[in-house]
């Protein structure tokens, strides 16, 4: 009894010392875009400080994943760029572009020229050695081809497979060896995994039918949390934060409603039980619209708020720079570390949401009804 | 409007990295977990009924110690009690055996007195009859020197005899 209590007090301890650590590494890390802004004040001093170009820098996809610094100086991670052209599959590295998004840079593979143009990868028209802004502000001279790319946001999310599956394979290894309870970090884990279970799928889809849709939920759940946690990081990518990524996830809801969803289900969307026949017809449409707003709800309200969290921050910081006085800081940096806690709480509270209002639409398309 | 702009490439890979991971977590990940989690439920459940099970197998078995203890009380005050009554039948019968050695003791004692008594008073007449020849043949050596005399202490001896 005594030796496990010691032994406990050990664990804690060290838990102690690894918050610490984290918690200096957040700092230090903190402080690395204010260190980028000062640099560029310095570097850039006659530019004028754009507030929405700097917001939409930070929360929108990039070819490259830039830390900090600006121009050939930043430090960016060089990601590889794919592209689908009418000649077939071409893939290069994004620092080839060397830092510019303004179209300047043009990088040639198999006699195809390309261009960065604020994200946009352009493939120029034949013959054509420059890009060409047309009157409506749009490239005039070069078409989109399909862009495959490993951008920032798809890097973020491997990232977060790879957090995953080094945490749960962890968990399930131990569960493998034996059936106890785990302690530390796995019994964190297992804990979240039993809300998932038993405070999201049990009492929305119900005990018979839960089971199917665990995987679903469980991934789901975890990878928006493990997201939108890793976004928080300074340097990372706003992926739950991006629209595309929330129409595949509510896109996955709605695959499931519409192949899990039973007859009763479906007389309920068509042909509505218990009312009159004008009513069934008036209701139908209005039915039908409804069955794809609910994952599009889904998908608008998980990228409205991370996007959100992450607007109010840069906004908050930026204030700093729009005002251009080092005092507006005192208080831009409580109000943007206060809703940094916020989003804290957003990033599981908006993980939790969209599995538990999953499980609800599933429920009700598998419902049976008496 | 490029915020709210969907790129397919990020779309793309969203759905094959979910796809991919739905698959490997369910896999490696999910099943082992709560394929697990779900035994050792069961084990605790299992492990509280039998605890119930014991708990109620345990009340029994002190009811039936209490139920024995009680039998083997109520066997015992039985023996006693008998072991009582025998020793009182017991005590009587000896009483009575003695009673009634002791009347047969006494009853004897009675008959040899008895016996004793007419055998002492047969020897003690027989002793009388011999002094009283002896006496008389002295006497009558002295007296009888007339017939008259004689006469006379036949007549008394005679009515002596008589009045016995």
């Amino acid at each position: 009894m005594h030796r496990n209590f010691r032994e406990h007090n050990s664990g804690t301890m060290k838990a102690n010392q690894s918050l610490r650590i984290v918690m200096a590494l957040t700092l230090a890390f903190t402080m690395l875009p204010f260190a980028s802004f000062a640099n560029k004040d310095i570097a850039e001093a006659e530019e004028e400080f754009n507030p929405t170009d700097m917001i939409m820098h930070h929360i929108g996809d990039a070819h490259g994943w830039h830390f900090f610094g600006s121009g050939d100086n930043s430090f960016t991670l060089p990601l590889p760029v794919i592209l689908y052209t009418d000649a077939g599959l071409v893939a290069f590295m994004s620092s080839e572009f060397h830092h510019d998004v303004e179209g300047q840079n043009v990088v040639e593979r198999d006699g195809l020229k390309f261009v960065n143009y604020h994200e946009g990868i352009y493939q120029l028209d034949a013959g054509e050695n420059t890009l060409k802004m047309g009157e409506d502000g749009y490239p005039a001279n070069a078409v989109e081809p399909l862009d495959l790319s490993i951008t920032k946001n798809v890097a973020a999310m491997f990232l977060t497979v790879i957090v995953m599956l080094f945490f749960f394979l962890s968990l399930a290894s131990h569960h493998k060896k034996n059936a106890h309870a785990p302690k530390g970090m796995n019994n964190a884990l297992e804990a979240l995994v039993l809300f998932v279970r038993d405070d999201i799928a049990k009492p929305q889809i119900g005990e018979k039918k839960y089971k199917k849709f665990m995987p679903f939920l469980l991934t789901v759940f975890f990878f928006i949390w493990v997201t939108n946690l890793l976004g928080l990081l300074p340097g990372a990518a706003n992926v739950t934060g991006n629209i595309s990524v929330t129409v595949a996830l509510g896109l996955f809801t709605l695959i499931l409603i519409v192949f899990n969803g039973n007859k009763d289900y479906w007389a309920h969307i068509f042909w509505m039980p218990g009312v009159p026949v004008p009513v069934r017809i008036l209701l139908a449409p209005i039915e039908l619209i409804g069955l794809f707003i609910k994952p599009i709800a889904l998908m608008i309200r998980l990228f409205a708020n991370i996007t959100a969290g992450h607007i109010i921050i840069l906004s908050l910081l930026g204030l700093i720079f729009i005002l251009e006085n080092v005092g507006v800081a005192g208080i831009s940096v409580p109000f943007a570390l206060f809703i940094m806690v916020l989003e804290l709480l957003v990033a599981f509270l908006q993980a939790f949401i969209f599995t538990m209002l999953s499980a609800l639409f599933i429920g009700a398309a598998v419902q049976e009804h008496h | 409007m490029e915020l709210i702009k969907p790129d397919f490439g990020l779309f793309f890979w969203q759905v094959i990295v979910l796809l991919i991971l739905i698959f490997l977590m369910s896999k490696y990940a999910w099943r082992p977990i709560l394929g697990s989690i779900r035994k050792r439920e069961e084990s605790i459940n299992d492990a509280l009924a039998s605890a119930e099970k014991a708990k109620l197998e345990m009340a029994n078995l002190k009811a039936d110690n209490e139920k024995m203890l009680q039998e083997a009380r109520a066997e015992r005050d039985e023996m006693l009690r008998e072991a009582q009554q025998m020793k009182k039948n017991i005590i009587a019968e000896a009483t009575e055996d003695a009673t009634v050695k002791s009347n047969d003791i006494l009853n004897k004692a009675q008959e040899v007195i008895q016996a004793e008594k007419k055998a002492a008073i047969k020897e003690i007449k027989a002793q009388v009859a011999e002094l009283s020849i002896n006496i008389a043949e002295k006497v009558v050596k002295k007296e009888l020197n007339s017939d008259k005399a004689q006469m006379e202490l036949v007549n008394k001896m005679l009515d002596d005899v008589k009045a016995n």
